[in-house]
């Protein structure tokens, strides 16, 4: 078992496009790291170097202390879980966890012996004589992994492990790698476009765009110290508002009307004219609902729809973007892989909220929580950097690049 | 309910039909293989063997078995057919495998060469063939019945293939490279066995060209050292020249038949088994 050091790695193909740019990742021994980012940001080929079955166009790769740039995959140690599985259809159940033994040339009496341990971690002894064909999802899964903890590899590799699974399996599986990779203690980097997985899952996230690494970090640093724009919008469900804000001393104009933001946090931006201010939807609550609505933080809109989920309330109110926030807005969620197609904050509320569909609402904002964000470079102004985790310098200058064409 | 029952007995009459149409020749050539040689000559109008006379039980094929000739012909169609199968199925498997996961300059005209050599037709080859053959020794020899047989149905079986091959999704070799496959062991131990259907198809395909083919096996041998069956019968002349052993022919030829029929029933099986063995993912 050993840590896995990516130091300035870079991915070109043949057209010169950079699929995975400059990307550096320290991953501690037992570490479970997730790499994630919308499709096509280059996790999937950030991890496919790792296991070596993509070359590396510049930068080094270590594994423990050992460079394996030029290693072939399988002088890699490492295991590696696909997001088909890849079983192989010919073998059973016993044969496919039992394949990299095979290879090994490992003794039958203990291949027998550690297939058996692995299917019983896993609950697969009465599948053994099974053909993979004949398994459901779930079980499938669990033949992958089987394959890849017979092996006691350096270090797990899951290219979308869940993806292929049905929402309720997928909740039962993520436990169970979570558990499982905690009781092996086993370095792991895990590839997913799921913020839940994301979340749940990491000691610590990669957030990743266009093959440029925007952020690493505790999910909770990523959560509430989210170091631009993007990582901002993409972490967190529902994702957080943003709004077009002036500042002026300690007073905060919104499309709704004015807040009052701590002192220290205007100092960071004051003079900077338009900004984009990040909330998110929790941070919002119904007037009447919250004794802290006093300090001047309260204002009246326009209620679009509410979605009522019982412990929750989610309302929609509708607000009108100058064009050069909502240019950035548009470009945003471009990013994120969404398609949203009107200005609107999402704000949730306490499930015994009474707003109405169409009515007025007075809602109470928490602005000692809001981000501030330049809205021509996407950074985060009132980022705490003691709390942020790593945020390279180049992915605040990447966020404001235009979309390069493709 | 009605309309199940017609459509049953549509399709019951549509296949009686066309096994009459195939099987007639067939069962033809075993009743004549049971008729006597004078049943035959004087003309035995009957479908089936008369009784008496008629009936030569199995003294056809005994004669035909004891012609030393014949049991050379076999051995030959037997050792040859088997040789370029094999060779042909390896080759093809091999080259099948680098067109349907390299990229390299050539890969279409490769691949369309292929396809018009199997086009070309067999005759028009023949006499150059002759001579070459003659010049190089090759001539009345089995390698020189097992150049051309393999070099006419490679292409069909690199076609065949390469098609099995690209069905077969790349996480499978590089599932097997991190599992600590060689490029090569992860060919062998999971490629190879997920395209067996496709190699028995291709093997079926060149087994049946070299066990049928007639042109090559008549000109391009002229004693008994290399001839094969199709070539042998031809030349299976009785006593006497003007009237020909028709019912020890047809005797040898239900013989040569049989071994042919094995092979489509052992390959059949491994084919659908190959088929049935399930799918990637689900």
């Amino acid at each position: 078992m050993s840590g896995i050091t990516i130091k300035n790695i870079v991915k070109k193909y043949g057209d010169g496009f950079p699929a995975v740019n400059d990307v550096s990742i320290d991953v501690q021994d037992g570490e479970f790291v997730i790499l994630v980012g919308p499709s096509g940001c280059g996790k999937s080929t950030l991890l496919r170097m790792i296991v070596g079955l993509e070359d590396i166009t510049a930068g080094d790769l270590f594994i423990g202390d050992t460079r394996v740039n030029d290693l072939a995959p399988r002088e890699r140690n490492l295991a590696m879980v696909f997001q088909n599985y890849a079983l192989y259809p010919h073998l059973t159940v016993f044969e496919n966890i039992a394949f990299p033994l095979r290879l090994a040339k490992v003794p039958d009496a203990e291949v027998d012996q550690k297939v058996r341990a692995a299917s019983k971690t896993l609950e697969l002894d009465e599948h053994l004589d099974r053909k993979p064909g004949n398994l459901s999802g779930g079980q499938r899964q669990r033949v992958a992994m089987g394959r890849a903890i017979v092996r006691e590899a350096d270090a797990f590799l899951f290219d979308e492990p869940l993806s292929n699974l049905d929402a309720k399996l997928r909740g039962q599986m993520r436990t169970e790698i979570s558990r499982l990779q905690k009781r092996l203690g086993i370095t792991t980097v895990y590839v997913t476009h799921d913020q839940t997985e994301a979340m749940t899952l990491g000691d610590r996230v990669a957030v990743l765009k266009r093959g440029v690494l925007q952020q690493l970090a505790t999910p909770r640093e990523l959560y509430e110290n989210p170091g631009n724009l993007f990582v901002a919008g993409f972490i967190g469900s529902p994702p957080m508002n943003f709004l077009p804000a002036e500042v002026e001393g300690t007073t905060v104009t919104l499309p709704f009307g004015s807040v009052r933001i701590p002192q220290e946090m205007a100092d960071k931006v004051q003079g900077r004219g338009l900004l984009m201010a990040g909330i998110r939807p929790e941070h919002f609550e119904d007037a009447d609902l919250t004794d802290r609505a006093t300090d001047g933080a309260v204002f009246t809109a326009q209620v679009d729809v509410v979605e009522w989920l019982g412990h929750e309330t989610y309302a929609y109110l509708p607000f009108e973007a100058p064009p050069e926030v909502e240019q950035q807005l548009r470009q945003l969620e471009q990013d994120l892989d969404g398609e949203s197609l009107h200005t609107q904050l999402v704000v949730s509320l306490d499930g015994s909220s009474r707003i109405t569909e169409g009515g007025e609402a007075r809602i109470w904002v928490d602005a000692a929580k809001m981000h501030l964000f330049d809205p021509a470079t996407g950074d985060n102004l009132t980022v705490d950097r003691s709390r942020s985790g790593t945020i390279p310098s180049h992915a605040m200058q990447d966020a404001a690049d235009p979309v390069p064409a493709v | 309910m009605r309309e199940v029952d017609k459509r049953k007995i549509g399709l019951v009459l549509g296949i009686v039909v066309i096994m009459v149409w195939c099987l007639l020749p067939v069962v033809w050539m075993v009743s004549l293989s049971f008729k006597s040689a004078d049943a035959v000559t004087v003309g035995s109008p009957g479908f089936l063997p008369s009784g008496g006379d008629g009936f030569a039980g199995f003294d056809n094929y005994v004669d035909a078995w004891n012609n030393t000739q014949f049991r050379r012909s076999i051995l030959n169609s037997v050792g040859i057919s088997l040789i370029a199968t094999t060779l042909s199925v390896v080759i093809a498997t091999l080259a099948a495998y680098a067109v349907a996961r390299l990229e390299f300059r050539g890969k279409r005209f490769v691949l369309t060469t292929a396809l018009a050599i199997a086009m070309f037709p067999v005759v028009s080859l023949v006499s150059p063939l002759f001579d070459l053959w003659r010049t190089l020794g090759l001539f009345d020899t089995w390698p020189g019945l097992i150049l051309p047989y393999m070099s006419f149905t490679l292409p069909l079986a690199i076609w065949t293939l390469s098609a099995f091959f690209r069905e077969i999704p790349w996480e499978m070799e590089q599932a097997a490279q991190v599992d600590g496959a060689t490029s090569w062991q992860a060919f062998r131990k999971v490629i190879v066995p997920l395209a067996a259907p496709g190699v028995f198809t291709a093997a079926i395909l060149t087994f049946f060209f070299a066990w049928n083919d007639f042109v090559f096996g008549f000109t391009l041998t002229s004693t008994e050292t290399a001839r094969p069956i199709p070539a042998a019968l031809s030349f299976f002349v009785g006593a006497d020249p003007f009237s020909r052993p028709a019912a020890t022919l047809a005797a040898a030829a239900v013989i040569a038949t049989i071994p042919i029929v094995l092979i489509v029933l052992i390959f059949q099986r491994k084919i659908v088994a190959g088929l049935t063995s399930g799918a990637v993912k689900g």
